[in-house]
């Protein structure tokens, strides 16, 4: 299948139930973005109407995609004087992402936290972190009595320190959660958000149970000299205020080949990522031979994130 | 056609007049509705960061709200139930003001829902077709239907029946029975489904219970005939509309059952949290006595409970309900009661601690508190004009020039009175 089809077929998945009136509501949009941006005096001045009245991401062709990216990269350069690439790297067939995280291996430091930042553009102030690192009592596996604000040198000779961040479930409570569509499931199992279509509800986040999902409740603000450029427009693209967001298990980059950010920061190792359907990868490997666990297994979610010892 | 303008016209004349009392009470909501306007318009500008939201607390005080505030409702169905199929006379003269109660309650709830929006101009993504509505797998899909629907149902009820009575004539029974009694279906909906926003979260153990359906659908029989006694009080005092001594006893019987049997849910939930001792119950020990040192709504929820005691006993002993001042009392301290444990009672420590084991605590802004005032302004003001149009109509004094005063409608289940 090409890559045109596989996003027609997608296309027609969502609207399926919604009815024939796709096109003719799509005209009708058009129309009221044109209207309103003629209507406007400047280009500058459309694009908040364009803002508005943008659909659904899997509702959009390939033409109007490159439109969005083409003003959402302008808006950029407005903004923080910063040239972007945003880009759309496909879900690739035969392709099921997960990860696995050795807890014997983890020494606490913190540094995939960072590097996330970094990589997927998060707001510095208030500063927003996809991962959260916790300080485990040792003889417990119970993450309500970590600690996640500990400090100084570690590891410490009481602890093990378990990171968690969005742990891509096949059945996620948030995508089901959410009343617009505004956050799915990838064909490569990667959950996303349309940062564009979500309202700000919150609802997904009271439905995480990983404590996963971000919300923007000021303006995301990264300094200029910090921006990440390459940027995909469902992953690391800088967020507008009083949206949701999260890992991405940064499509941006594992798509085209590469490892996510955390394991490329990770001194110790402790991080393997890769396809689970490839019975040669790592994780894979991992998953068939260590002692795995998933946290929060009672909660359904089937998540896509392991963790083992060893 | 024409009768409609009249009747639109009459309506405005009607709430532009009125006693002094009339006027300071709206000039006193009005100054709470501008503050709310301007605080809602100073969050719009600046984000939702101007609460005191965060990502381990989402929902604060305007989720509280809507959860209190459908509930309210039954106000609605607990009189259109006797009125209208069990036939009691008494409920039926007053059966109108609390489907506009459930009227205003929807407003409301629906304006707390979009104030609690990141971005409420967006909210057309949730209309079918233009947007996507994840209907039926989100439970908030859900109760926007369930909400939108009950709304329209009561309105246009009232609609019906009062035009009707307007121009002097019986009201058809086929052109609103229909409407009524789904009415009364869908008023399960709208007192389960807002329960189940909360209870199908899996990963959420202060939510995840069985009983919180009929916590909510017991709580919802307490604030609502409860509130509507005090309404019905005022309305017979401030405007002479014939309350009938029965109406308010049959709605106390109601709340008095009401609350015992929310006691009762109430207890059972704690018992089986508080008891076993496992690591699920920490937020319920956090609202009840306090996790770890952190105990900002311990004498919050515990002055809700006293309320919601106090309210029960009055509503069951004889010697107290049959003072008045002491049953408004109870009605009172019964509606703040549901409001504390219905509101941010069960939606805050269902965040706290985290699914990660975090303690973050959570009181509104200063702009929460003036949005949410605002809203409630809004909604008494709006309930204030429904009334202010509906008792003259059905007393009889507010007619269609030319149509004979006489009293339509009030029993129509026997005829016109
Ligand atoms: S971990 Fe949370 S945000 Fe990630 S898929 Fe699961 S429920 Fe959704
Ligand atoms: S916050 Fe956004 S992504 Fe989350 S449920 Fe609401 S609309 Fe959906």
């Amino acid at each position: 299948m090409t890559e045109d089809h596989q996003n027609h077929d997608e296309r027609e998945a969502v609207v399926e139930g919604v009815g024939k009136a796709q096109a003719s509501r799509r005209r009708f949009l058009q129309v009221l973005g044109a209207a309103t941006a003629t209507a406007a005096t400047s280009q500058a001045d459309a694009a908040p109407w364009e803002d508005f009245f943008q659909q659904h991401y899997k509702r959009l062709t390939d033409d109007e995609k490159r439109q969005i990216f083409a003003r959402l990269e302008a808006q950029v350069q407005d903004k923080y004087g910063v040239a972007v690439r945003i880009s759309d790297p496909k879900p690739i067939d035969g392709v099921e992402f997960a990860y696995a995280l050795n807890l014997q291996a983890c020494v606490g430091c913190r540094r995939c936290e960072y590097a996330c930042a970094q990589e997927n553009n998060t707001s510095r102030s208030p500063e927003l972190h996809y991962i959260r690192v916790l300080q485990m009592d040792k003889g417990s596996l119970d993450v309500e009595r970590s600690n996640t604000t500990y400090e100084g040198a570690v590891p410490t000779a009481e602890h093990y320190y378990q990171p968690v961040q969005c742990h891509q479930c096949r059945d996620a409570p948030c995508v089901r959660a959410c009343p617009v569509n505004a956050t799915w499931a990838e064909p490569d199992g990667i959950v996303v958000v349309d940062y564009n279509w979500c309202i700000g509800c919150r609802y997904c986040e009271a439905a995480c149970p990983y404590f996963a999902r971000r919300f923007n409740y000021e303006e995301p603000t990264v300094r200029p000299s910090e921006i990440n450029p390459d940027q995909g427009y469902l992953s690391n693209r800088l967020r507008p205020r009083g949206v949701m967001e999260k890992c991405t298990y940064c499509l941006h980059r594992t798509r085209k080949g590469l490892m996510p950010a955390c394991l490329e920061a990770c001194p110790t190792g402790s991080r393997k990522f890769g396809n689970l359907l490839d019975p040669n990868s790592e994780v894979r490997q991992v998953i068939e031979t260590k002692r795995v666990y998933i946290l929060h297994e009672d909660a359904g979610t089937n998540p896509r994130f392991y963790y083992y010892f060893g | 056609m024409r009768d409609g303008y009249a009747f639109v016209r009459a309506s405005l004349g009607a709430v532009m007049h009125g006693s002094s009392a009339y006027y300071r009470w709206l000039a006193f909501l009005g100054v709470w509705m501008l503050l709310g306007c301007a605080a809602a318009t100073y969050q719009f500008a600046n984000g939702l960061g101007v609460s005191n939201l965060t990502d381990q607390v989402p929902w604060g005080v305007y989720i509280a709200n809507f959860s209190f505030l459908v509930g309210l409702a039954a106000a609605s169905v607990l009189v259109v139930i006797p009125a209208y199929v069990y036939r009691d006379a008494a409920l039926y003269d007053i059966s109108l003001l609390g489907e506009l109660l459930a009227v205003a309650a929807m407003v409301m709830s629906l304006l707390f829902i979009v104030v609690d929006l990141g971005h409420p101009e967006l909210f057309w993504h949730l209309v079918p077709s233009l947007g996507i509505l994840n209907f039926p797998q989100s439970m908030l899909a859900w109760d926007v239907v369930v909400i939108n629907g009950y709304l329209f149902i009561n309105a246009y009820v009232v609609s019906y029946l009062l035009f009707s009575k307007y121009r002097g004539r019986v009201p058809d029974k086929r052109w609103y029975m229909p409407v009524l009694l789904l009415g009364v279906v869908w008023a399960v909906g709208i007192h389960t489904i807002p329960a189940f926003l909360y209870a199908s979260l899996g990963g959420r153990p202060f939510w995840h219970s069985a009983v919180l359906a009929p916590r909510f659908l017991a709580s919802a029989f307490v604030s609502g005939p409860s509130l509507l006694i005090i309404v019905l009080t005022v309305v017979r005092d401030q405007m002479h509309f014939p309350v009938r001594d029965e109406a308010l006893q049959r709605l106390r019987q109601i709340v008095g059952v009401a609350a015992v049997l929310n006691l009762f849910l109430t207890v059972s939930e704690i018992f089986v949290e508080i008891y076993p001792g496992t690591s699920h119950s920490a937020s319920m020990r956090y609202i009840l006595v306090g996790l770890h040192g952190h105990n900002l709504l311990v004498p919050y929820i515990w002055t809700g409970i006293a309320l919601s005691v106090f309210a029960a006993v009055v509503f069951l002993a004889r010697p107290l309900y049959s003072r008045p001042k002491l049953l408004l009392a109870a009605c009172a301290g019964a509606v703040i009661g549901v409001w504390i444990e219905k509101g941010m009672g069960l939606v805050i420590p269902g965040f706290i601690p985290t699914s990660l084991g975090e303690i973050v605590e959570y009181s509104p802004s200063f702009i929460e508190f003036c949005v949410s005032a605002g809203i409630w302004a809004i909604g008494a003001f709006l309930y204030t004009l429904m009334l202010k149009v509906a008792v003259p109509i059905e007393l009889g004094t507010l007619r269609l020039p030319g149509v004979s005063h006489e009293r339509v409608g009030l029993h129509p289940l026997r005829g016109a009175a």
